[in-house]
């Protein structure tokens, strides 16, 4: 963990570039080759949780049981949950920002490159240590991604200590990559790179960067309590003993709900990115977007029991929580002012990085939308625990979060590659994403309205029609993905030459280094005017 | 390039935050049961009530009572009657019935819940077997009387609170070779 910064000069850079072998990425410090090993995993990881949420859709397809046990069906909405946050969409981030943030800095790597490879390399060692338990005798992990105790403690499966384990390797990585990020922010900016000046993705992943910091030492902690519940004979959860279940789920919500900020700020500065790029506009608003963020970051320490209105919190608190929920619109709905004043009487173009950053702004507001709905606590009583809950996370994570990273991918692939990507192929994969997501999504909030409870692999037959056409748009979507491993593949293989600056209306210091970025970029620092 | 000291004393300084914020999750539990007490939320009782007060023979409030076993619990657990009609202010009394119907020694622990929550800080038990743990022998019954007052300030406009014990099975955490009643005063005063 020591800060060792690169320190060769400019002469000695050229001449080396990456070792050879397999070793090269074992052994890297370099946040380029970090931020691919970063992105390949997250990828790894989608299409897993993926095949998950394909088996949980196969079930749903029609009512009644046929594919999976219902023992099953709980381990796939378990581990689709947790491979889908904390495998695919916090990687992914966490890839970006170690590919993006040096180079939008001006720096030659990230402030702790030796604690960068660490934090990569626990990963793979955390969701193998996850994924295994779905071989062991009693099955994985079944308690759904919130792993609300008792189900989680007193009721688990046996593996239960290795989902433990697992998640402490997970919180270890992001800790060490947040104060990574943190540091290089902090510390490596080009003189004259001012905080007001830094692109907004980087202003975005500095405050993820803090949320990070200040929450996953509370989800190591509540899974400390788990495994002291089971293993040490303490009482932290078990009423038998003085403890109480409830306690659980606010310590986990004081975690979870500013980790779902998490999973969508670095897609808020994503987007704030390319979508002037493409109106060939700067960004509208760009210092109330800045506090715009830090409020959100602020509020989401305050409303977590908005998750728990049913548990018998009292009416003040109630009303406290619902408001302070209600809250968040203001500055989110800033940001989606600011995203759609930038567009306003530009000169937009739709290649594939603006056509998913267009359909994040639309969608991730319907999944604003129905958060509010939610958020209203009277309501709530209604909604808690059904498909609307689906539908409403559904549509701020995979509009939000993952079109955010499509989005990114296809806007900075040509840097990364120095190819640009199939044009066509890229439209077709977002219309196909987008049409996907959408037949599987929407209907959802319809069975949720009328009743219909999550994590069941059986249903009401009033809710036959809806749920097979979630599942057709499901295994739409699923299989589209396949299509976007092929374009990543294609455009690192080859394509056309791209320029430094393959966008017309792209600002930043990234589009300052040669495509595809040199090994070693920034080694003297840029000027900043 | 920034020096590495620079770099050295935000990681350091990170590093604190992270253990802070690591202690203050397990800190959430005192506070959460502190914040239960103190704004009587969650249906928590108080321990032993030592007082006493003057009966208002103006108002009647309903008490009902809920008995349930918590998983595995194989003891009869119920109260003698559903409900009691009772003045604030009154000492009152309902007795609870126990019995283990197996053929080893167990000891068990009552767990009470009041609602509506906001009731529970008006709610004052002098005697209740929920203070300790019972032991019973194998086949061994036992009547348990528990005795409370409703606080005469408790808000007017509730009118009908349910008290619900869940009896949890506790041999293997307490097995009951201490014998007869274990007074356990170090675990918890309810």
């Amino acid at each position: 963990m020591s800060a060792v910064i690169d320190d060769h000069g400019p002469a000695q850079d050229h001449a080396h570039g990456p070792a050879k072998g397999l070793m090269r990425w074992v052994l890297t410090t370099n946040h380029k080759d970090i931020g691919t090993l970063y992105l390949w995993f997250s990828f790894c990881m989608f299409l897993l949780g993926g095949s998950f949420a394909m088996v949980i859709r196969a079930e749903l397809f029609q009512p009644g049981l046929q594919i999976v046990a219902p023992a099953f069906f709980n381990q796939m909405t378990t581990m689709h949950g947790l491979i889908m946050v904390f495998g695919a969409v916090m990687p992914a981030f966490v890839g970006l920002a170690n590919w993006m943030i040096p180079l939008m800095i001006g720096a030659p790597d990230m402030a702790l490159p030796r604690m960068n490879n660490f934090s990569f390399w626990l990963l793979p060692a955390a969701f193998a240590l996850l994924i295994s338990t779905l071989f062991m005798a009693g099955g994985g992990p079944n308690f759904g991604w919130t792993f609300y105790a008792p189900l989680s403690t007193t009721y688990a499966p046996e593996s239960v200590t290795y989902f433990i384990f697992a998640i402490h390797l997970m919180g270890i990585s992001s800790i060490m990559g947040a104060i990574n990020v943190i540091a290089t922010i902090l510390n490596l900016r080009a003189p004259g790179m001012t905080l007001m000046k830094m692109p907004l993705f980087v202003w975005t992943w500095l405050i993820t960067a803090f949320l990070l910091i200040a929450v996953m030492p509370v989800l190591a902690g509540v899974v400390t309590m788990m495994l002291m519940d089971i293993h040490f004979g303490t009482s932290f959860f078990s009423a038998a003993g003085g403890g109480d279940p409830v306690l659980f789920q606010h310590v986990f919500w004081f975690f979870g709900h500013p980790e779902v900020y998490i999973m969508i700020l670095p897609a808020f500065g994503a987007i704030s990115a390319i979508i002037p790029t493409f109106s060939r506009k700067p960004l509208f608003g760009y210092t109330s977007m800045v506090y715009a963020t830090a409020s959100i970051a602020f509020l989401s320490f305050i409303v977590w029991a908005h998750h728990m209105f049913v548990v018998g919190i009292p009416l003040v608190g109630e009303l406290f929580f619902m408001y302070a929920t209600l809250l968040i619109a203001v500055p989110t709905g800033v940001k989606v002012f600011n995203w759609v004043s930038t567009m306003w009487q530009g000169s937009l173009t739709f290649e594939t990085p603006m056509l998913f950053a267009v359909a994040f702004v639309i969608l991730f507001t319907i999944g604003g939308f129905s958060g509010l709905m939610l958020a209203i606590a009277p309501a709530d009583f209604q909604y808690h625990d059904t498909y609307f809950v689906v539908a409403h996370f559904h549509y701020v994570l995979v509009p939000g979060a993952i079109f955010g990273i499509f989005a990114s991918t296809y806007y900075w692939l040509p840097k990364w590659t120095g190819h640009m990507y199939d044009e066509t192929l890229g439209k077709l994969h977002f219309w196909l994403s987008f049409v996907g997501m959408n037949l599987t999504f929407f209907p959802m909030h319809f069975v949720g309205l009328a009743g219909m409870p999550r994590r069941v692999p059986d249903y009401n037959l009033q809710f036959a029609d809806f749920n097979m056409v979630s599942s057709i748009g499901g295994f739409m979507f699923g299989t589209t993905q396949l299509l976007f491993l092929f374009i990543v593949i294609k455009c690192i293989r080859g394509g056309p030459k791209a320029p430094a600056k393959p966008w017309d209306g792209a600002e930043g210091l990234e589009w300052s280094v040669p495509s595809p970025a040199p090994y070693h970029t920034f080694t003297t620092p840029p000027e900043i005017k | 390039m920034a020096n590495s000291t620079a770099v050295k004393r935000l990681v350091l300084r990170l590093l604190l935050m992270v253990v802070v914020m690591f202690a203050f999750g397990f800190a959430l539990v005192p506070i959460y049961d502190v914040m239960c007490k103190a704004f009587g939320i969650n249906g928590k009782t108080a321990g032993q009530y030592e007082g006493e007060q003057v009966v208002d023979p103006t108002r009647q409030v309903r008490v009902q009572f809920l008995s349930t076993n918590a998983i595995d619990m194989v003891w009869e657990f119920y109260p003698k009657g559903d409900q009691l009609v009772v003045n604030p202010g009154a000492v009152n009394e309902m007795v609870f019935v126990v019995s283990n119907p197996t053929d080893h020694p167990m000891t068990a622990q009552a767990v009470p819940s009041i609602s509506p929550a906001e009731a529970a800080q008006y709610f004052h038990k002098t005697e209740c077997f929920c203070f300790t743990q019972q032991v019973l022998q194998p086949g061994q019954s036992l009547e348990m009387p528990m005795r409370f007052i409703v606080d005469r300030d408790m808000p007017k406009d509730v009118k009908h609170l349910t008290l619900a014990y869940t009896l949890f099975d506790i041999t293997a955490r307490h097995p009951p070779v201490a014998a007869n009643a274990g007074k356990d005063e170090t675990r918890l005063a309810r």
